[in-house]
């Protein structure tokens, strides 16, 4: 009997703070074992990542992978990763959050780092509620949904994050549910290699707050229902890809294209004005100390 | 002839049931034995269809479970229990 190999995920997580505070049937748990699926595909230097993270459920992950990362305040995510890349150009930086806090609470920030196409990665995990505060209605809720602030339906239409941040200006938009597993670590492996504003939104459920509230039954039935009402259409417009309570889900890669990002728009401009009195101090100096 | 095997750390298990669903070829079920949280963790039902994809591992919320091929000398004296809870 030969041995048995270890768990090849085991070297990207702080296995001491095992088990996660993640309920039974949550997805999030599923996407970082997606993103370290990733990172060993794609072959990152692990010196040269950070991740950022958020408040909320999906803000604990910065806590549970063993990599540089740091769990700021709420919905300042991508300002704290906006600083990490100016200061440190060769750094990858992935900003891991929920939709509450990317989208509601960090709302500015996401449509102005998209605009500026700053080189950072942002990774959504869309579980269409504020989980950890109890399940009140957030901007991605779908209408017709009983939250804990809406108890007779919420009303208000909710946010279209693929359609946002493409008009905003990202160079990579993407989503994909917790059931395509395989799908979302080639996205998260392509995002490394892609330069500007990178966003993957991934629903997840949350069979506590969202689900058993809207009888639709557990983890488990949510992915049953992913499975069931996901249409992969690559390349759809992102005007279409909005969500329901029951309808079908439009996944998969919407934008790939390519824009300046915004540490070379900066560098362009400099030169442009300064010419030879412009010094890149950073690539002389930062960068060759590393992190 | 199984090709591949599962291996499982029972602590860490919630009993999701994403492996259980999403195995290919159904070599998985919940067992009726507890973990120290109070989940049933999942086992092997069916060990000899196992192909050793990995989805399961891919799946896991909890990290609890990894699939991993055998070569062809191994396959030859298949995983018994002990071996597959002992991670």
């Amino acid at each position: 009997m030969s041995t048995i190999p270890i768990n090849p995920v085991l070297p990207f997580l702080r296995t001491d703070r095992m088990p996660t505070i993640w309920c039974p049937g949550c997805g999030i748990g599923t996407t970082v074992n997606c993103f370290a699926r990733a990172l060993l595909d794609s072959g990152v230097d692990l010196k040269h990542l950070a991740i950022v993270s958020g408040i909320g459920c999906t803000g604990r992950v910065a806590g549970y992978v063993k990599l540089d990362s740091f769990h700021t305040t709420h919905g300042r995510a991508i300002p704290f990763a906006t600083g990490l890349k100016l200061a440190n150009p060769k750094l990858n930086v992935v900003v891991y959050s929920g939709d509450g806090d990317l989208s509601a609470i960090g709302g500015n920030h996401l449509i102005h780092a998209a605009r500026r196409n700053i080189d950072i990665k942002v990774i959504c995990v869309n579980n269409l509620i504020y989980a950890m505060t109890g399940g009140q209605t957030a901007p991605t809720t779908p209408g017709h949904v009983i939250t804990s602030t809406h108890p007779y339906g919420t009303f208000d239409p909710n946010f279209n994050l693929p359609h946002l941040v493409e008009a905003a200006g990202a160079v990579y938009v993407a989503r994909w549910t917790t059931f395509h597993v395989r799908q979302i670590a080639r996205s998260m492996a392509e995002v490394f290699k892609k330069p500007g504003f990178c966003f993957i939104e991934i629903l997840s459920p949350c069979p506590t707050l969202y689900q058993r509230r809207n009888k639709m039954g557990d983890g488990l039935d949510t992915m049953k229902f992913y499975k069931e009402h996901s249409k992969i259409k690559n390349g759809v417009s992102t005007s279409e890809v909005g969500l329901t309570r029951n309808g079908d889900i439009i996944v998969g890669k919407f934008v790939d294209r390519d824009r300046s990002d915004y540490l070379t728009m900066a560098h362009d401009q400099f030169v442009e004005a300064l010419g030879d009195r412009y010094v890149d101090e950073c690539a002389a100096e930062c960068c060759e100390e590393g992190i | 002839m199984a090709k591949g095997s599962v291996s499982i750390h029972v602590e860490r298990c919630k009993a999701c049931g994403f492996c259980v669903e999403f195995c290919p070829t159904k070599v998985l079920a919940l067992s009726s034995a507890f973990n120290s949280k109070g989940y049933h963790p999942p086992q092997m039902v069916a060990p000899e269809k196992c192909s050793g994809c990995d989805l399961c591992g891919m799946y896991c919320p909890d990290f609890a479970i990894f699939g991993y091929r055998l070569n062809a000398a191994d396959s030859a004296n298949a995983p018994d229990k002990e071996a597959t809870d002992a991670r």
